[in-house]
């Protein structure tokens, strides 16, 4: 035990904030939070992703993740109305009253994982190549994906706030 | 060639929005009509874009694009819902730079869609469902009512969740595949590292279950299909969660990796749990957009137990009902955008008579529900027998009973529905309303003539240049 912990201290660590902090993204009872608890989780992912050789995937995962998403959520989060105190607090017993079942869950199923033998991960060394040259000369297609991903945010937030603007004035 | 799919609605979406200009709404509805068609011409002329020398810059984009006739199917059905979205939008959407918005919205969509029936490759799928997302996150909050928001959040929640499945998977396929390309997966689930393959084969799939909305993870769709403006519940009951759920897990099953015992059993008990619970949540419903929304759910539920029986059979059975549900659940979209649009609401109990009011809506809405619920001659019935045949022939006996049965449901709760709004007792609120308009009446009778044409005119099917709806190389007759 000793010996993995020394070994995969890392990866044990960032799964660890993994978890929580997709918990706490679903669990907090304030958006903003739940929003920075999320982008943390992409993170994270981005992380082991590194870890794990896929530099193009971790890079994906970061960007669209992480960035866009977080900022469409967050362009949702500021739509949506202000919450008194009492309706905070009433919103906080509601979500214990209906996801309490949620930690005990997690724990079987992290003890069930534990349990389980998966085959393992193949040794795979990396491909030696930059990723700004993998992304143009082989994955060209998936950079026009992703292009569009960010015009769509764009277009997101104009949608979403442009006339929000107009009206203030 | 078929990089002109991807290539040309990005290049119509950048001249749309050009700053200098402000393009007449009916000028934008008309090129996205066209952008419909081209979908349509492009299914049916696809062998002679596949012959055809592509032009020389396309050559040197390097986009590894395929398509065969699954693609086909998909793009007849991205094309008529597509179509059907915008005439709805023209009538329902009040403001002209929300009608912009909208429209560029849809060509986002409509780019994403077509790269994604196009790839063979799971990264790039990845890449290509996150344009959907993003695009049908800002559709369904456009409104900007909270409703609408909280239904695009969930939906955002519960994506975003999806994508990091996904992703996930990508990775664990590049290493134990050695690429991400279906020809790499597919001869890496038979390599040394199969089961790591297959680890993550499930991953993937999963995170498609989320995004199709299939039981357990079917939270988001009753909220966001309910919720979305008219035009945009119409594009994603249609096609969009089609696309971006149910049609990866067909190529998947066709392409990649035909099921095993386990994965057999675990689409056939999904299916089945799909089946039950859309259609028990859609009984009683009393708001129409909810009630088609669990609908789906169950609908969805019949696609996923036909790919579970791990046959042939079973894949036709799956493409022709998920292309039987893309017209004729946007049929029942446009019909209720049509009650909205004179009623101000969907809840069934101020509907009571409205199909003697509008006799056009009311009529294509019993078509819908016949195809639904599988009544002769509608092409549900078809595709619903296809998917108990082959149920039956690979011995699922029990799976296939309870796709009758649940038939049986699906009857009941549109029978109520119909008694209920179209058919029942003239209710006050319904008093002075007239027929709706022709943005909502056109795609009504077109897609109610494509469903009664497609199930009366079947056996024709087979041996017509629509053959490739029943992806007729594969069907062992």
């Amino acid at each position: 035990m000793n010996d993995f912990l020394q070994t995969y201290w890392m990866d044990v660590a960032v799964l660890t904030t993994l978890v929580l902090s997709a918990t706490w993204a679903v669990l907090s009872p304030r958006l903003l939070r739940a929003v920075i608890g999320l982008s943390l989780a992409s993170v994270c992912v981005s992380i082991l992703l590194f870890r794990l050789d896929s530099p193009l995937a971790a890079v994906f995962e970061l960007s669209v993740c992480a960035g866009l998403i977080s900022a469409v959520f967050i362009s949702t989060v500021s739509l949506s109305q202000l919450e008194t105190e009492e309706n905070v607090v009433a919103a906080s017993a509601e979500r214990i009253r209906r996801y309490w079942y949620l930690p005990p869950l997690l724990l079987l199923v992290g003890v069930a994982i534990v349990g389980l033998e998966f085959p393992a991960l193949p040794d795979v060394s990396a491909i030696g190549q930059d990723v700004r040259q993998v992304l143009w000369t082989e994955r060209p297609l998936d950079l026009l994906g992703q292009a569009t991903v960010l015009l769509a945010g764009a277009f997101g937030v104009v949608v979403l706030f442009k006339e929000t603007k107009k009206h203030e004035r | 060639m078929l990089a002109l799919l991807v290539l040309v609605p990005i290049a119509v979406l950048l001249l749309l929005n050009l700053p200098f200009r402000n393009i007449p709404r009916g000028i934008l509805t008309a090129i996205v009509m066209f952008l419909a068609f081209t979908e349509l011409v492009a299914a049916v002329s696809l062998p002679f874009l596949l012959s055809v020398e592509p032009l020389p810059f396309l050559s040197t984009l390097r986009f590894d694009l395929v398509a065969d006739d699954l693609t086909r199917v998909m793009l007849v059905a991205i094309g008529l819902v597509l179509g059907s979205a915008m005439l709805v939008g023209q009538e329902s959407i009040q403001s002209d730079r929300q009608h912009r918005q909208f429209t560029s919205l849809l060509i986002v969509s409509l780019t994403g869609m077509n790269a994604t029936i196009l790839l063979s490759d799971f990264f790039s799928l990845y890449v290509f469902l996150e344009v959907i997302a993003v695009s049908s996150f800002i559709l369904i909050a456009m409104d900007k009512g909270i409703l609408a928001v909280e239904g695009a959040f969930r939906y955002l929640l519960l994506s975003a969740v999806a994508s990091t499945f996904m992703l996930s998977a990508a990775g664990i396929l590049l290493m134990s595949c050695g690429g991400t390309g279906f020809e790499a997966v597919r001869n890496g689930l038979g390599g040394s590292n199969a089961d790591t393959a297959k680890v993550g084969l499930s991953v993937f799939v999963l995170g498609m279950f989320i995004k199709g909305g299939v039981v357990p993870f079917h939270g988001w769709l009753p909220g966001a299909y309910g919720s979305a403006p008219a035009p945009v519940s119409v594009l994603l009951s249609g096609i969009v969660t089609k696309v971006s759920g149910i049609y990866a897990l067909i190529r998947i099953v066709h392409s990649v990796y035909v099921p095993d015992e386990k994965l057999s059993m675990v689409l056939l008990v999904l299916g089945t749990v799909s089946l039950i619970i859309g259609a028990v949540g859609a009984l009683g419903q009393p708001c129409l957009k909810r009630m088609l929304a669990y609908s789906s759910i169950s609908q969805l539920g019949y696609i996923v137990l036909a790919l579970g029986s791990g046959t042939e059979l079973g894949v036709v059975a799956a493409t022709f009902h998920l292309f039987n549900h893309a017209v004729f659940k946007s049929l029942l979209f446009v019909n209720a955008a049509a009650i909205e649009s004179r009623l101000g609401t969907t809840e069934l109990y101020r509907m009571g008579g409205v199909g003697a009011k509008m006799p056009v809506t009311g009529a294509t809405a019993t078509l819908a529900m016949m195809s639904a619920a599988g009544i002769p001659p509608c092409a549900g019935f078809f595709s619903k027998l296809l998917i108990i045949v082959a149920l039956v022939k690979a011995d699922h006996f029990g799976f296939a009973v309870v796709a009758v049965l649940a038939s049986v449901l699906t009857l009941g709760y549109f029978m109520a529905m119909q008694r209920q709004a179209f058919f029942g007792k003239p209710s006050e609120s319904v008093a002075g309303v007239k027929e709706a308009a022709a943005g909502y009446l056109v795609p009504a009778i077109v897609l109610g003539i494509i469903t009664v044409l497609t199930g009366a005119l079947f056996p024709l099917l087979l041996n017509s240049s629509l053959s490739f709806l029943l992806l007729s190389k594969s069907l062992p007759w």
